[in-house]
């Protein structure tokens, strides 16, 4: 449901002649449809294309790994993906919204609240439900494609220019932000993307909230989401604060043994044939991974982290020299993501030993002049503190 | 006699390039589309014409300069429309304009990274997802590219990834037009090809053909077999076949593979054969009529192909035809591991370019007034007046103006990055004299002033002298990896063509300005010029000859430090450091911290 701020020329405002700031006691809630709704094709249902299947992509299983974790538990804080040129990077991600389980939100919202998690409801959803429960009806994750090019007022939402100038009503038209809200954002590119848009990015998705302080506008909407970004590290380097927000850094590397590099060809080239002949051949592997994730969600809670492991991961981001305690924590998260994932009741070396890596490779303190590379290094801790 | 192999040459790369064409025509958004490497002039607009010839719907090729606005790309707020009309009012981009077509980009090698990005995203996704001014849609398009490369040099051609997903890597230059007198295969044709070309089956061996050819010449990316397999779809299509036959593989290969190839793998059978290439008479004609043989292949090397089965697998009979469409000059230096240079420099590029664009990114819009070189945002003014004009109009006694008020305060301005950034250029001596004094020393020196330079996010570039010539041993980066690596494997010795030195300097320091950056030479030598211009010896001219480069650093107002590195301080050192306007650090005295502080210093001076 959007909601407007204010209806412009009420008395009120004719007896001034200079812009009137509504004071917050006399706003009005109004219910308008989203500009949106006339332009519904973002939805991943709707997306123009068939997308490439997620379970058909060869190799690349740290890449995998990483976003099936990320769709598990999203509190883990994001993906970031580095790689070369074409190693499947942006397909890998637009291949998991197709894989994911839909979700359950409130009627009309904009913003998609969870009708069991009143806690975290949008300011409308508050207001409106604050007696009646709410209707619920089940939906697609959201996995927004923030596209080059993009500008602030579409990200972040601004004041709805339609509506101002044909109505005078002053309404929020709410962005990708909001639309990401229980889902994920992608950014491709990202160190192509304007530095003030990748700040306010990385704010919003460790806060998740989004406030909008513009043109008189003074709202604030949940937007908890899992950011994933992908880049080519020729381009350049990230900045390291920025890097540091991500749960989980994998490298994607081309395969350069023969017959990966032959089934990618032969899979792509099949896919853009006869895309749906294709998606179909692969539809009973997308099932089964999405019943994987699924499970795991259900059984995470249960999934027993043992004194042991927690030492364990210590150990690790100490024999690292990782700063914070972030590392340990999120490290600790994606084991026991994977476990879930795996089907194990409990934590184990072996989780630890696979996810260590793509947990921990960005938080070493840097030495740019490193050449080793860092997942070498976490190999080499990781032998160290597990043993051979 | 060599006239008529050159003409012969030139014969062969005009029908390659006609068959690319129809090819294009065949399977524009599969492709990707072709670079054309040519200067302006009748060769390119020969291609082009041919391109045109063979396209279904020739109105849906659209010149796009390399100035597009990213609204007139993509899409975005019709700003005239939406005032008249009184609501938001979209536009379509040219490349949605172009679906079913061909964008042709002019000087391709001009297009910034962020425009490219914007079509590389279109390529890929075949959708324009367009989040802009207030506008959310999605459009689908599909369509091949042509990039119009201009580049002259080794170090300026488009970017890489858009050259990544463009099948045809075509270089016409120094090409006559006259010998481009053939004609691609007719629109009839190319119009049952297309009906064809989903129905033409690629078997696994042809695949497999494809990827171990690209493999063995060194191709990394993935998508360059893609391509190739898509090429020989397009090649069988053309020829009437339902299947790929060895010959579309081989066929696609030089078309594809060849302009690609890194190495050449030792190929001991045909050492001759591939000596001279342009000997062999060839004509590639489009496969119309011929099937199943071997076609780039001339006529006795297919028999000895056939006779011989068992020795020679498909795998090399593709190989053989690649190599023969590779000009002499570049096997010869792909042979002698020389073309390695060819990965590095496009790496290189790849920081240049980016460097280029950073002047004028916007970084927001606040309120603020127009005028003194800030740019008015008109969207943002609009919407800023928006929610006032019926109180506005109220105001001027309720007429029902359709004109929109705007008013001083809702003037909105694009802020730009206030930041420029800073490109260190550090010239690195690596002569006998410095070798045995200190080269070590000021390997390490410059490696903490890098560590310092990432802190900054500065980009760096290396030159570094020895012997006859200054050489550029890293374009401008951030990858500071690279730059350490390029440092390390450094050699010593030799003399010291100082002047050399400071002219490839400057020229690479008003390059860096040229592309909006500032410029900070940090010279680490000792100053002991005996090296001329010219090569020649000579301590006394070669020194007059350094004294007067470095006065050309003076008179550009280019920020110089120089560090002496000899183990003493030498007064020849200190009058070139003089003579540019240099700040002068001798190294003996200069630990660390206060070279890092000396290159801070000069910076922001």
């Amino acid at each position: 449901m959007l909601w407007a701020v204010a209806v412009l020329g009420s008395k009120a405002c004719l007896l001034s002649l200079r812009p009137v700031r509504i004071a917050p006691a006399t706003t009005r809630i109004v219910a308008l449809p989203p500009v949106h709704s006339r332009t519904p094709s973002w939805t991943p249902a709707s997306m123009p294309q068939q997308q490439f299947p997620f379970s058909a992509i060869v190799a690349q299983d740290e890449m995998k790994l990483a976003l099936l974790i990320a769709a598990v538990d999203q509190s883990i804080g994001g993906v970031m993906v580095f790689g070369d040129r074409g190693t499947g990077k942006s397909t890998a991600v637009r291949a998991l919204a197709a894989l994911l389980p839909p979700m359950k939100a409130i009627v009309g919202c904009v913003y998609g609240c969870d009708p069991q998690a009143p806690g975290s409801w949008c300011e409308a959803c508050r207001h409106v439900h604050a007696r009646t429960p709410p209707k619920s009806h089940r939906m697609a994750v959201p996995v927004v494609d923030l596209p080059l090019g993009a500008t602030e007022d579409r990200v972040v939402g601004a004041l709805d220019l339609e509506r101002a100038l044909s109505q005078g009503v002053k309404a929020f038209e709410p962005g990708l932000l909001a639309r990401a809200n229980r889902g994920f954002l992608y950014v491709d590119e990202v160190n192509l993307l304007e530095d003030h848009l990748v700040d306010l990015l990385i704010d919003v998705a460790a806060s998740g909230e989004n406030v909008v302080e513009r043109e008189g506008l003074s709202v604030r909407h949940p937007a908890r989401f899992v950011l994933i970004g992908s880049g080519n590290p020729e381009e350049g380097e990230l900045r390291p604060q920025l890097l540091d927000r991500f749960g989980l850094s994998v490298d994607v590397k081309t395969p350069i043994d023969l017959p990966s590099r032959i089934e990618v060809v032969r899979r792509r080239d099949d896919f853009e044939r006869d895309r749906e002949a294709f998606c179909l051949r692969w539809k009973k592997e997308e099932d089964r991974v999405r019943k994987r994730i699924v499970a795991a969600r259900q059984h995470i809670a249960e999934v027993i982290v043992p004194d042991a492991a927690i030492e364990r991961a210590a150990q690790l981001c100490i024999a690292l020299g990782t700063d914070g305690l972030r590392g340990e924590l999120t490290l600790i998260r994606a084991a026991r993501a994977l476990a879930s994932l795996d089907g194990d009741g409990s934590v184990a070396d072996a989780h630890l030993r696979r996810i260590a890596a793509p947990a921990l490779r960005h938080r070493m303190r840097r030495d740019p002049l490193d050449d080793s590379g860092s997942g070498v290094r976490v190999e080499r801790a990781i032998g160290n503190v597990f043993g051979p | 006699m060599k006239a008529a192999a050159a003409s012969d040459e030139d014969r062969q790369r005009w029908s390659d390039a006609s068959l690319a064409a129809t090819l294009l025509a065949i399977d524009p958004a599969g492709l990707g589309g072709a670079c054309l490497r040519a200067a302006h002039g009748p060769v390119r607009d020969r291609w082009l014409e041919m391109l045109r010839c063979v396209l279904p719907d020739p109105s849906r090729m659209r010149r796009v300069p390399a100035h597009i606005s990213v609204d007139r790309l993509i899409g975005g707020l019709d700003l005239t429309a939406t005032l008249r009309a009184g609501r938001a009012v979209a536009q379509t981009g040219v490349l949605g304009e172009v679906d079913g077509g061909i964008a042709v980009l002019a000087m391709a090698e001009r297009w910034t990274a962020p425009a490219v990005a914007l079509v590389t995203a279109a390529l890929d996704t075949g959708t324009i997802a367009l989040e802009r001014s207030g506008i959310a849609s999605r459009r689908a398009t599909r369509f091949g590219v042509v990039a119009l490369d201009e580049g002259i040099g080794e170090d300026e051609f488009p970017r890489v990834e858009l050259l990544d997903r463009l099948a045809f890597l075509l270089d016409l230059t120094a090409l006559r037009v006259d010998l481009g007198d053939e004609v691609p295969a007719d629109l009839g044709a190319v119009a049952r090809a297309r009906a064809r070309l989903s129905s033409v089956v690629v078997e696994d061996d042809v695949v497999e053909l494809l990827c171990v050819t690209a493999l063995r010449l060194g191709i990394a990316s993935i998508r360059a077999s893609l391509l190739a397999v898509r090429a020989a779809r397009a090649l069988a299509a053309l020829g009437g076949r339902t299947r790929v036959e060895e010959c579309d593989a081989a066929s696609a290969a030089r078309l594809v593979l060849a302009p690609r190839a890194t190495t050449v793998p030792p190929m001991e059978a045909d050492a001759e054969q591939a000596q001279d290439p342009a000997d062999a008479p060839e004509d590639v004609e489009p496969p119309k009529d011929e099937s199943g043989a071997t076609e780039p292949s001339p006529p006795d090397e297919r028999e000895q192909g056939e006779r011989d089965d068992a020795d020679s697998p498909p795998e090399d009979r593709v190989l053989e035809a690649v190599l023969a469409a590779i000009p002499k000059g570049l096997l010869d230096r792909l042979r002698d591991g020389k073309a390695l240079a060819q990965s590095a420099r496009s790496e290189g590029r790849v920081g240049a370019a980016r460097a280029s664009l950073l002047r004028g990114r916007p970084a927001g819009v606040r309120r603020g007034d127009p005028g003194g070189g800030v740019r008015l945002n008109l969207i943002e003014t609009l919407r800023a007046a928006a929610p006032w004009q019926r109180l506005r109009h109220a105001a001027r006694g309720g007429e029902a103006l359709r004109r929109i008020e705007i008013r001083r305060e809702d003037f909105h301005v694009t802020r730009f990055q206030q930041r420029t950034q800073t490109t260190t250029i550090f010239v690195v001596d690596a002569s006998g004299s410095s070798a045995l004094n200190r080269l070590a020393e000021a390997k390490g020196a410059v490696e903490l002033l890098l560590a310092d330079c990432y802190v900054r996010r500065d980009q760096v570039a290396v030159i570094s002298f020895r012997g006859r010539g200054a050489e550029l041993l890293l374009p401008p980066t951030r990858s500071l990896v690279r730059a350490k690596r390029n440092l390390a494997g450094l050699p010593g010795g030799a003399g010291t063509p100082m002047a050399t030195a400071i002219d490839a300097a400057v020229e690479l320091a008003l390059r860096v300005r040229r592309a909006g950056q500032t410029p900070t030479l940090v010279f680490l030598t000792d100053g002991q010029a005996n090296v001329a211009r010219d090569g020649s010896g000579g301590r006394e001219r070669a020194a007059a000859e350094a004294l007067a480069a470095a006065r050309c650093v003076r008179s550009e107002r280019i920020m110089t430090l120089f560090v002496d590195i000899s183990v003493r301080a030498q007064p020849q050192a200190q009058s070139l450091a003089d003579a540019m306007n240099a700040h002068y650090l001798p190294l003996p005295y200069a630990d660390a911290a206060s070279l890092s502080a000396a290159v801070k210093r000069v910076g922001s001076a």
